[in-house]
């Protein structure tokens, strides 16, 4: 169900801004590719085009080519609500819906894609999606308690479960532990290396060592200053990177003396 | 060290906005002692060379304890008063038999108690309320999600200002609109209702002509209350967090579905809130019933005919003026029936939003 996505020449604009420009690169199925780079550089920005959420902010719009599995994502007819259902997301910060219970929490998208759905099946898809997100043993006598009554951490894997329930081909995670402590950190990363087994997964991060821990590739994004686009400067498989990266920029990066 | 222990003393003290879970609660002003109390911070900071911070008095943060708990006890205060006002004055009226308030009371129904006299104008009263509210609410939440989540800024804004131009309209005006225009304009529609649907007993025919009816009066009053509710409920659906919206726009949903998922529920209290207050208002209006009700005391669900119903607040302007000490207190009687209503109601609406508090998203 993991899907490679070629990105080729893409330029994302906020109104007559341009945010991020000329970016080309391939995301490998079944791996994790991290996005690091400093705060403003665009790589939140390009995540969001990968499931055209960045379209939810007035006036952003894209131009170049993002293909999966050969499919342009912004092609004409293709609608990016099915666009959504196909490349899940989860946020920086944990974003469960405070009105419904956990259990109804990891249904939620699901309920969207397939309105009728047998209780039995129901009880399944929430205990495997709970189980995949290593959430089921802390909620499984709780499930109809709302989800705003777990931690941090709990609740970022509770919406990692609802984004998995779906069964989508790429999971994009947009900073998703910097608002968590260090032990619930280290429970998404585990989760992570399990997920990409079956989902291609992009993680944009603040936290270099992060990045080298838990992604396959690595891709360092930069910014020449205030007002200019944010590029993508190199991409590498993640020890390359962060042993022999081919340019300066990269390197004062990850060296620290840059950002 | 030296430089930021005074900063955090300040902070502590001068930190007097109680969170917004308690100013919500009627007891929060009493608690807006409390931000004084951190004082004991500095002696805590173990910094014995700067205790002349701690002896300086916060008399801003005193003022506004006082401020604040006065503004709270006025309104018990004002309620207070109201409420034995109410039941004193209603007194002799409650405590008169049956034939002293028919001889002493030249429109007092013959042979009625008291009771029997209020029962037919709270019903009134309520139907014509229940009416309004379930005309206006549906409107009012549309206008309140197109405004937020569906139409370009500028419209949105144009249309905001126009919902809110309603409200400042006095609603004799709204009487007289609705007695010389829209009445006659109702007409046809009723006799439509009382044709197609009067097998429903709510529209039994035949449709008064001129429809001087509580239904004519529940959409008049409908217009009425449609500015608070859609104004409040408009903020509320405003205030839902991006993060739930975004939430389940990256699940797939499409806008409305965004809209069920995450403002609907997030606003689901504010709505109930912005209902009662348009309920309130429903519940008291008294110059545009007035103008166009025909008035009638009976326990009639027929809703397009005329002489069956009257409300409270029209019955005590209508008969006021020409009331008898013994009728005053009657009618004072039918205000302490409707303050009560307007009590139970809101009771019951806290309940209801009380009731899920832990799925609200408060916490």
């Amino acid at each position: 169900m993991a899907q490679r996505i070629d990105i080729k020449d893409l330029d994302v604009y906020y109104g007559s801004f341009r945010a991020v420009a000329d970016v080309g690169m391939t995301i490998e199925p079944r791996s994790i590719t991290a996005l690091i780079g400093p705060s403003g550089c665009g790589k939140s920005t390009f995540l969001r085009t990968l499931n055209r959420m960045h379209e939810v902010i007035p006036g952003a719009r894209v131009q170049g080519t993002v293909l999966m599995d050969g499919v342009d994502l912004y092609g004409s007819g293709v609608d990016p609500v099915a666009v959504r259902r196909q490349v899940g997301m989860v946020f920086q910060r944990p974003n469960p819906f405070p009105t419904m219970s956990i259990a109804e929490n990891v249904l939620a998208g699901v309920k969207l894609n397939n309105r009728r759905i047998s209780k039995g099946d129901a009880n399944d898809l929430v205990e495997s999606s709970l189980r995949g997100a290593n959430l089921w043993n802390e909620v499984k006598d709780r499930l109809d308690r709302p989800g705003s009554s777990l931690s941090g951490g709990q609740q970022q894997r509770l919406c990692i479960a609802r984004a998995i329930a779906v069964k989508p081909q790429v999971l994009l995670m947009d900073e998703p532990c910097s608002a968590l402590d260090p032990i619930s950190t280290l429970a998404i990363e585990d989760l992570m290396a399990e997920l990409k087994d079956d989902y291609t997964i992009v993680i944009v991060t603040h936290n270099m060592q992060q990045a080298a821990r838990v992604s396959d590739r690595t891709a360092f994004f930069t910014i020449e200053g205030t007002g200019k686009p944010g590029r993508l400067v190199e991409m590498d498989d993640t020890r390359t990177m962060f042993s022999t990266p081919t340019q300066q920029a990269t390197e004062d990066y990850i060296s620290g003396r840059f950002g | 060290m030296s430089s930021s222990t005074p900063r955090l003393v300040r902070t502590a003290q001068s930190d007097p906005v109680p969170p917004a879970a308690d100013r919500a609660d009627p007891t929060g002003p009493a608690d807006a002692a409390g931000p004084t109390t951190p004082r004991t911070t500095p002696n805590e900071n173990g910094d014995p060379g700067r205790t002349g911070t701690r002896a300086r008095p916060d008399v801003a943060g005193r003022l506004f304890a006082m401020t604040a708990t006065g503004a709270g006890a006025t309104i018990l205060v004002v309620l207070a008063a109201v409420a034995v006002f109410l039941v004193l004055r209603a007194w002799p009226a409650m405590t008169a038999s049956a034939e002293e308030l028919s001889e002493g009371i030249q429109w007092f129904p013959e042979g009625q108690t008291l009771l029997g006299f209020v029962g037919p104008l709270i019903f009134g009263t309520v139907l014509a309320a229940v009416i309004a509210l379930v005309i206006a609410v549906p409107l009012a939440v549309g206008i309140a999600l197109f405004t937020s989540h569906y139409a370009p800024r500028r419209i949105a804004s144009g249309l905001g200002y126009v919902v809110d131009l309603l409200a400042a309209i006095p609603s004799v005006v709204y009487g007289l609109w609705g007695v010389v225009w829209l009445a006659p304009r109702l007409y046809p529609v009723w006799t439509w209702l009382a044709d197609n649907l009067g097998w429903i007993p709510l529209f039994a025919g035949p449709a008064s002509q001129p429809p001087r009816t509580v239904m004519t009066v529940g959409v008049v009053l409908a217009v009425m209350i449609l500015p608070i509710i859609t104004a409040v409920s408009r903020e509320v659906f405003l205030q839902t967090p991006r993060l739930h919206e975004e939430a389940a726009l990256a699940l797939g949903a499409t806008r409305w579905e965004m809209v069920r998922m995450a403002v609907l529920p997030f606003g689901r209290s504010g709505l109930i809130s912005a209902s009662m207050l348009g309920l309130g208002r429903a519940l008291g209006e008294t110059m545009a019933v007035l103008m166009i009700l025909s008035p009638g005391f009976t326990y009639a669900f027929e809703l397009l005919q005329a002489g069956r119903h009257q409300t409270i607040a029209a019955n005590i302007a209508n008969q006021f003026p020409e009331a008898n000490p013994l009728g005053v207190s009657t009618l004072i009687a039918t205000g302490l029936a409707l303050f009560v209503i307007t009590l139970a109601v809101n009771m019951a609406a806290r309940w209801v939003v009380s009731r899920r508090k832990d799925f609200s998203g408060a916490n």
